[in-house]
C-alpha cells in the first residue's frame, strides 16, 4: 500500500496560483468523488488552507494515481499543475507529518495548520473517502504532531509583535482580562496590538491623539474611549499597559512625567510598549520599579529569539518524525487490504 | 526502621530536583506529575517519622536539631501542598523541592547533636511549632522571592529565556509572597504568645535574635501595606531575613539547649 500526496504550499507556488487550486468546503465533497474516481486511488483527503493545497491518496499503484491527478488537475485549472510536488511513501508519510507538526509551515511550529489538519480528515471521513491506511496515517500524525508539540520548543515563544506584546502582558499581569490599556497615538501598530490585547479579554481601552478625531474613530471601532492628548497624564492612574507610537520628535515619556504618576499607583506594575521610531519613551524608564518598558526592538529582538529557538529544534523534530515513519511504513507492510 | 522513612523523603524530594534539573535541560520547565508525587511522597513519609517520633516520645517530636530540620521540611511541604494549587504556583513545587532536599541532607549529614528533654508542657510545644511552622511559610516566601526576582530580571532585560514562559506571572509571583510572609508573621505571632504564656525561660541572646527576625519580618509587611517597599524589595527582604534566620536559626538552638 503506497500513500501518495500531491500538493502546492507557499513555497512551491505564489498566492495567485494557490488562489487558482483552493478548493471552498462548499465543493470539497464533489471534489473527493471525482478524486475517487481515479483507477487504482482507494481513498483520498483533500488539504486546502490559505498555505497550501495538498491532496493524500492510499492505492497499490501510484504511477497511475499521480496520472490521474494530474489528470484531474489540468482539467480543473487548465494546464497550471506544474508547480505541483508529488511524494510517495515513505517520502508522503514523512511530509504529512511534518505538515502536522508544524514543520512545513510559514513560520515555522505555528499550531493552526493542525485543527485544519483534523478539518480536513473529519470532512473526508463524512464523504466517506477515507481508508483503513489513511485513518491511521492521519491519526498517526495528529499523535506526532502532539509529541512534537510537547517534547520539543517547536512551538515556543511568539512570532509576531502583537503576539509578543500580549505574553509579556500575561508575564506581567497574569489574567489579562479587567486591565486597562492606554494608546498613545493611534497608529496602525498601536492598534494591531491594541486589538491583539483586546481579544485575550483587556476590558478598556483608552485612546489618546493628538488629532482627537482620529482618537475618537479609533476609540469607537475598538469600543474604547477617546481622551484628549493634554490629558492622558490625568487617565494614566488606572491604566496598565501603555501603548506609544506617536510622530512625536523628543521623547513624550520621561522619568520627569512618569514618576509623580507611577507614585499615585500604590506599587501597580506598569508595560509600557514603545512602538515609536524615534522612541517616545526615555529608555531609562525600563530603571524604574515596577515600570517594564519593551521599545520595537526589543519585542523584535524576542520574535527572532523564539524563530532562533524553533529553528534550533528542528533537527529533534526531524528525528522523531523519521521514527514515526519507519513505524508508519513498517505497519502498512503488514495491512495490505487496502481496500478497507 | 529509625532513618529509613527520613531517606525515603529525602530520596523523594530528590527525584523531584533531579527531575527539575532534567526538565530544565530539556527545555521543558514545566511542574509535571513527578514532581507532585515526589513531594506528596515525601510528605507523607515525613508525616510518617513525625507521628512514629511523637508516639515513641509522648511529644511534638521537636528534640533535637535533627528533628527541627524534620519538622521544618515538612511544615514547607505542607504549605506548599495547601498554597501551591491554590494560587496556582504549582512551579512552586520545583523550587521548593531542591529547598527541602537540602535542609533534609543537612539533618542526615551533619551531627546529630544531643537529645533535648521532651516538652510536655503544651504552651511550649505549640510555642515550637507553630515557630517552626512560620519558618516554614518564610521558605516559602524565600522561594516565591526568589522565583520574583529571576522573573524581574528577566522581564528587565528583555530576553525571552525559557524561564520567562515558565514561571508564573510577576505579580502572582508578588501576591504570592507577601501572602506567605503575612502567614508565616501570624504564626510566628500566635507561637511567640505562646511562649509568653507557658512562662518558659528564654536565653536573652536567643529572645533577642528572635525578636530581630521578628521585627524584620513585621517591618517589611508595614512597609509593604503602606506602598513604602516596592515588590522587589520585599521579595529581595524575604530571601534575605530568611538566610540569615537559617544561619541563626542553629546558634539560638544551640544556645537554648539545656547544658
Amino acid at each position: 500500500m503506497n500513500i501518495v500526496c500531491a500538493g502546492i504550499n507557499h513555497r512551491s507556488a505564489t498566492l495567485d496560483i494557490r488562489e487558482k487550486f483552493a478548493i471552498g468546503s462548499h465543493e470539497l465533497a464533489e471534489t473527493l468523488d471525482c478524486i475517487r474516481q481515479i483507477d487504482g486511488l482507494a481513498g483520498a483527503v483533500i488539504v486546502s488552507t490559505c498555505n497550501r493545497v495538498e491532496y493524500y491518496t492510499a492505492s497499490i499503484c501510484p504511477l497511475r494515481v499521480l496520472d490521474g491527478l494530474r489528470g484531474y488537475l489540468q482539467k480543473r485549472t487548465g494546464g497550471n499543475e506544474a508547480v505541483f510536488y508529488t511524494h510517495e511513501s515513505p517520502a508522503s508519510v514523512r511530509h504529512l507529518f511534518r505538515v502536522a507538526s508544524g514543520l512545513d509551515s510559514m513560520v515555522i511550529g505555528e499550531t493552526e495548520i493542525l485543527g485544519q489538519l483534523k478539518q480536513a480528515y473529519a470532512a473526508a471521513m463524512e464523504c466517506g473517502s477515507t481508508t483503513r491506511h489513511l485513518n491511521k496515517l492521519f491519526q498517526h500524525a495528529f499523535r506526532v504532531a502532539k509529541q512534537v508539540r510537547t517534547e520539543t520548543r517547536i512551538t515556543r515563544g511568539s512570532t509576531s509583535v502583537g503576539s509578543v506584546a500580549v505574553d509579556l502582558a500575561g508575564k506581567i499581569f497574569g489574567d489579562l482580562s479587567g486591565l486597562t490599556v492606554m494608546i498613545l497615538g493611534a497608529g496602525d501598530m498601536s492598534e494591531k496590538t491594541a486589538r491583539s490585547l483586546v481579544s485575550r479579554g483587556v476590558r478598556t481601552v483608552i485612546v489618546s491623539n493628538r488629532t482627537f478625531e482620529r482618537a475618537a474613530g479609533l476609540a469607537r471601532e475598538i469600543g474604547g474611549m477617546a481622551v484628549h492628548f493634554d490629558h492622558w497624564p490625568n487617565a494614566f492612574d488606572n491604566v496598565d499597559i501603555l501603548i506609544c507610537s506617536t510622530s512625536s520628535p523628543r521623547p513624550l515619556i520621561t522619568r520627569e512625567i512618569i514618576e509623580p504618576l507611577l507614585a499615585r499607583r500604590n506599587g501597580r506594575p506598569v508595560f509600557i510598549i514603545d512602538l515609536a521610531v524615534p522612541r517616545d519613551a526615555d529608555p531609562l524608564l525600563n530603571e524604574l520599579e515596577n515600570v517594564y518598558l519593551y521599545d520595537i526592538d526589543s519585542l523584535e529582538q524576542i520574535v527572532s529569539q523564539s524563530l532562533e529557538v524553533r529553528r534550533a529544534d528542528v533537527e529533534r523534530c526531524e528525528k522523531m518524525i523519521d521514527h514515526h515513519v519507519t513505524d508508519f511504513v513498517a505497519w502498512t507492510r503488514t495491512h495490505t487490504d487496502f481496500l478497507k | 526502621m529509625d532513618r529509613i522513612l527520613i531517606t525515603g523523603a529525602t530520596f523523594c524530594l530528590l527525584l523531584s530536583f533531579g527531575y527539575t534539573l532534567f526538565a530544565l535541560g530539556a527545555g521543558r520547565f514545566r511542574p509535571g506529575w513527578l514532581n507532585r508525587v515526589a513531594i506528596l511522597g515525601g510528605f507523607v513519609l515525613l508525616s510518617l517519622d513525625l507521628w512514629n517520633r511523637g508516639h515513641t516520645q509522648g511529644s511534638c517530636p521537636i528534640n533535637s536539631l535533627f528533628e527541627v530540620l524534620v519538622f521544618m521540611s515538612w511544615s514547607i511541604l505542607l504549605i506548599y501542598l495547601v498554597i501551591g494549587p491554590a494560587y496556582h504556583l504549582s512551579l512552586l513545587g520545583a523550587f521548593t523541592s531542591p529547598l527541602v532536599f537540602l535542609i533534609l541532607l543537612v539533618a542526615q549529614l551533619g551531627p546529630k547533636g544531643s537529645t533535648w528533654h521532651a516538652q510536655r508542657d503544651p504552651w511550649v510545644a505549640l510555642h515550637a511549632s507553630l515557630s517552626l511552622i512560620a519558618y516554614g511559610a518564610f521558605a516559602l516566601a524565600a522561594v516565591a522571592g526568589l522565583m520574583y526576582l529571576v522573573q524581574n530580571r528577566q522581564l528587565k532585560n528583555r530576553t525571552a529565556g525559557t524561564l520567562l514562559y515558565n514561571l508564573p506571572p510577576i505579580s502572582d509571583l508578588g501576591i504570592a509572597n507577601a501572602r506567605l510572609l503575612w502567614l508565616g508573621f501570624s504564626l510566628l505571632t500566635v507561637g511567640f504568645i505562646a511562649g509568653h504564656i507557658s512562662g518558659m525561660e528564654v536565653n536573652t541572646v536567643k529572645f533577642a535574635v528572635s525578636f530581630l527576625i521578628w521585627a524584620a519580618y513585621g517591618a517589611v509587611l508595614l512597609l509593604r501595606r503602606l506602598h513604602r517597599l516596592p515588590p522587589r524589595r520585599t521579595a529581595e527582604a524575604s530571601l534575605g531575613i530568611f538566610c540569615v534566620a537559617m544561619l541563626l536559626l542553629p546558634a539560638i538552638q544551640y544556645l537554648s539547649s539545656p547544658k
